[in-house]
């Protein structure tokens, strides 16, 4: 008798701690769980810490302005990989189950980092914003359902460059017999552009040269030799950290003339140019968005985080390239999870319904006044099928004697037929090597 | 057969038909090999005093550099003349760098008197991780522009580009190695650094101070980290990837000895030219970024012909 009560009593017992950590339809959040891969150490510090703090001070921002969003404050878990893949992966492990909300969205910052967490996010059903970089193919939202990489791929930015030195050289027909040389992160990312730019190549009769540097690119000497030596009419780069400084030097040091060089868009911040001095003056960037911090947004997170001591970093760098970026990381995972609450009425979400918040971002001219960042950058739209959000790239230069980026060229639209033919083979590819049936999209 | 030609005629062809391109190679080759012996000085002079390979040296030229941009930030709104702010915070991190060497051997050094040489090299291996974050703490991450008023002007000779920075951190290079020639060979201090160096235990039995020797030599070694991370840091800024330049310092050391000063600069000079000349002229074989594998994959082969390298002392134990 006393073993049958023992047992009954262990029974509800059971049951209560099983569902102890699932959230009652009536429960109300203390706080959104939003990690943040962050890396303020290592290598490429440089870079992560603007990203983090832009990133940081949003989310701080609306839960000092708003009380977070629909009343619930986000609470951003910083993990520290010092841009380690191995590390993020541990990060993620560390925070996914991390509040009652459990992680509603991963920003991993890395393409490596990205590779790695694929499989796992898709698994745990938690959305992986990979803002302008990762995986390239993860832009079709029927094969990858959990990745999303808004506004651009690597593939579309390098048509939007062949596109813009076309519109320089006169002409599409006048790439012909122009030789165009890629110095790339010898590594997952630095490869991404190669397969679309050979692809570009064959099509209009360009020749290109493939430069890697390994990392971390601080002595480069040879390929810039190989670029004397070649006589390339225009460069790409595709570098990260110390790579881009290093690079842009040399670049100088050979005389190459600066505004026939284009940077990647993680190639195109105030670090990246800053060592070289007036020796940068001219040189061009991919960029996502507007530079510079005359916003609206900006001006609500010195209101009220610097104004009162609590920003992330130092005030000075509101603005900087990469500060902007890991805002608009911020601005996109704040709206899809405001989506994802209307979608499914209730503040009680996890990633699952956060990645309906993502499918729903439509953010045109009007949303972006809403969000006080007129004229941030063109529109975009996620969907079910479409993760890249077509979103428009801008080339962008450096003046080093105002110590800015100015915007020099439209919001270029990317060869869309081309990329998306890319995307569909790559992702096809991908589906059938793990056994992904892509999903309905209505 | 094309493969075969590539590889074995048209890099010696080129060679031969572009001669200027040829000797800039050589002397871009020759420069950044005096970088790279830079670095590798920094551990021959501790490995040659104490037999401990230094892992932390490529964190203390980081160190070194972030002391001597953030005393130059620091003294800039005093409004004194740049060459005064420049002489000052090179004197003061000067003096940093020796202050770091007593507080390395009191601290990491002594309590390991006696023990495997395998544990004083962990201890560096630790000592790297603590500079780096003191550096991060004391410093900050940020990218830093680091001008002492070096020139970066390049010379256009006949079609040869000649980078005014690299000549200049050959002439420091150069300097560096015969003020420590001269220091080794006709001082006090220099030969009781010898005399350690050849035999610990003769060298106490007469009276030499073993760890005044060490804060001497890890002093000297930290200065000679300062002039490597004032030339590299002049070329990328100073940022934490600076102290990834302890692993070009690596093939050098074995090619060139570990306990050899000329090893070490011929070493730099052997791998800097071969890895340019190897990445430019035979890059329709390999396609590229070869530099970083190429420079091991020569010391390799120097390993197998003479393990202690080119000037290194040759180490037989009897059994």
């Amino acid at each position: 008798m006393k073993l049958t009560r023992l047992a009954l009593a262990l029974g509800v017992a059971g049951l209560f701690a099983s569902t102890a950590d699932v959230p009652s339809a009536q429960a109300k959040y203390d706080a959104f769980t939003v990690p943040s891969l962050v890396y303020r150490t290592g290598a490429y510090a440089p870079n992560g810490i603007p990203v983090a703090n832009g990133f940081l001070d949003y989310f701080n921002m609306l839960n000092e302005r708003d009380g977070g969003i629909e009343g619930i404050k986000v609470n951003v878990l910083e993990c520290e990989t010092a841009y380690n893949t191995k590390q993020a992966v541990e990060c993620y492990e560390n925070t996914k189950n991390e509040g009652q909300s459990g992680a509603l969205a991963i920003n991993p910052r890395s393409t490596g980092a990205t590779y790695a967490l694929i499989p796992k996010t898709t698994e745990d059903k938690i959305p992986l914003l990979t803002l302008g970089y990762g995986r390239t193919s993860a832009a079709n939202g029927k094969v990858f359902p959990y990745i999303f990489n808004p506004p651009g791929t690597y593939w579309s930015q390098a048509t939007v460059f062949i596109k813009y030195i076309a519109q320089q050289e006169g002409g599409m027909e006048n790439l012909k017999g122009k030789k165009i040389a890629l110095v790339y992160h010898n590594s997952a990312y630095g490869k991404e552009p190669i397969k679309t730019l050979e692809t570009l190549a064959a099509k209009h009769g360009f020749e290109l040269m493939l430069l890697p540097v390994d990392h971390p690119g601080q002595e480069q000497k040879a390929t810039w030799l190989q670029v004397r030596r070649g006589k390339p009419d225009w460069l790409l780069m595709w570098g990260w950290g110390v790579m881009n400084q290093v690079a842009i030097k040399e670049a100088a040091a050979i005389r190459f003339p600066m505004d026939k060089f284009i940077g990647v868009w993680w190639s195109g911040s105030e670090n990246d140019v800053a060592p070289s001095g007036p020796a940068a003056k001219g040189y061009l960037a991919g960029t996502m968005h507007a530079p510079g911090s005359n916003f609206g947004a900006l001006e609500e997170i010195r209101k009220h985080l610097y104004a009162k001591g609590k920003g992330a970093g130092e005030e000075s760098r509101i603005g900087e390239v990469l500060y902007n970026r890991g805002l608009l990381e911020a601005v996109l995972t704040a709206e899809a999870i405001r989506n994802a609450i209307k979608i499914h009425g209730t503040t009680d979400i996890r990633g699952e319904h956060v990645r309906d918040g993502f499918e729903a971002i439509k953010l045109d001219d009007a949303a972006f006044k809403r969000l006080d960042l007129e004229g941030f950058m063109p529109p975009i739209e996620i969907t079910c099928e479409n993760h890249e959000g077509n979103g428009k790239i801008a080339v962008q230069q450096w003046d080093p004697d105002t110590g800015k980026w100015t915007v020099v060229s439209d919001w270029i639209e990317p060869m869309r037929d081309l990329v998306n033919e890319l995307v569909s083979e790559d992702s096809a590819a991908f589906a059938a090597e793990n056994n992904i049936t892509p999903r309905q999209c209505n | 057969m094309e493969f075969l030609h590539a590889l074995l005629i048209q890099p010696f062809a080129d060679m031969v038909m572009e001669p200027a391109f040829f000797i800039e190679t050589l002397v871009k080759g020759l420069m950044a090999g005096v970088l790279y012996s830079l670095v590798a000085l920094g551990f021959v002079l501790i490995f040659k005093a104490s037999g401990v390979f230094n892992f932390a040296q490529g964190v203390m030229a980081l160190f070194a550099a972030l002391t001597l941009t953030g005393l130059m930030e620091l003294l800039e709104p005093s409004g004194m003349p740049k060459a005064l702010i420049v002489i000052l915070a090179i004197a003061a991190t000067i003096v940093v760098m020796i202050l770091l060497a007593l507080i390395i051997e009191r601290l990491v050094l002594r309590p390991l008197v006696n023990q495997e040489l395998i544990i004083l090299f962990m201890a560096t291996l630790g000592l790297s991780y603590v500079l780096e974050g003191a550096g991060d703490l004391l410093w900050g991450s940020d990218v830093k522009v680091l001008d002492i008023g070096l020139p970066t002007d390049v010379w256009d000779i006949n079609g040869v580009f000649i980078e005014q920075l690299d000549v200049t951190a050959a002439i420091a290079a150069g300097s560096l190695v015969a003020v420590l020639a001269v220091f080794f060979t006709k001082t006090r201090i220099g030969r009781a650094l010898r005399a350690v160096a050849d035999d610990h235990q003769a060298a106490l039995s007469v009276g030499i101070s073993l760890q005044q020797i060490w804060v001497i030599v890890w002093s000297v070694a930290g200065i000679v980290a300062l002039v490597a991370g004032i030339m590299w840091g002049s070329k990328s800024g100073v940022q934490f990837s600076l102290s990834l330049i302890a692993l070009k310092a690596l093939p050098v050391l074995i090619l060139g000895g570990f306990t050899s000063i000329p090893g070490a600069i011929i070493g730099g000079l052997i791998i800097g030219v071969g890895e340019k000349i190897v990445e430019v002229f035979w890059y329709s074989v390999h396609g590229g970024a070869v530099e970083n594998w190429f420079a091991f994959m020569l010391a390799l082969v120097f390993l197998m012909f003479r393990p202690q390298g080119l000037f290194g002392d040759k180490i037989i134990e009897r059994v």
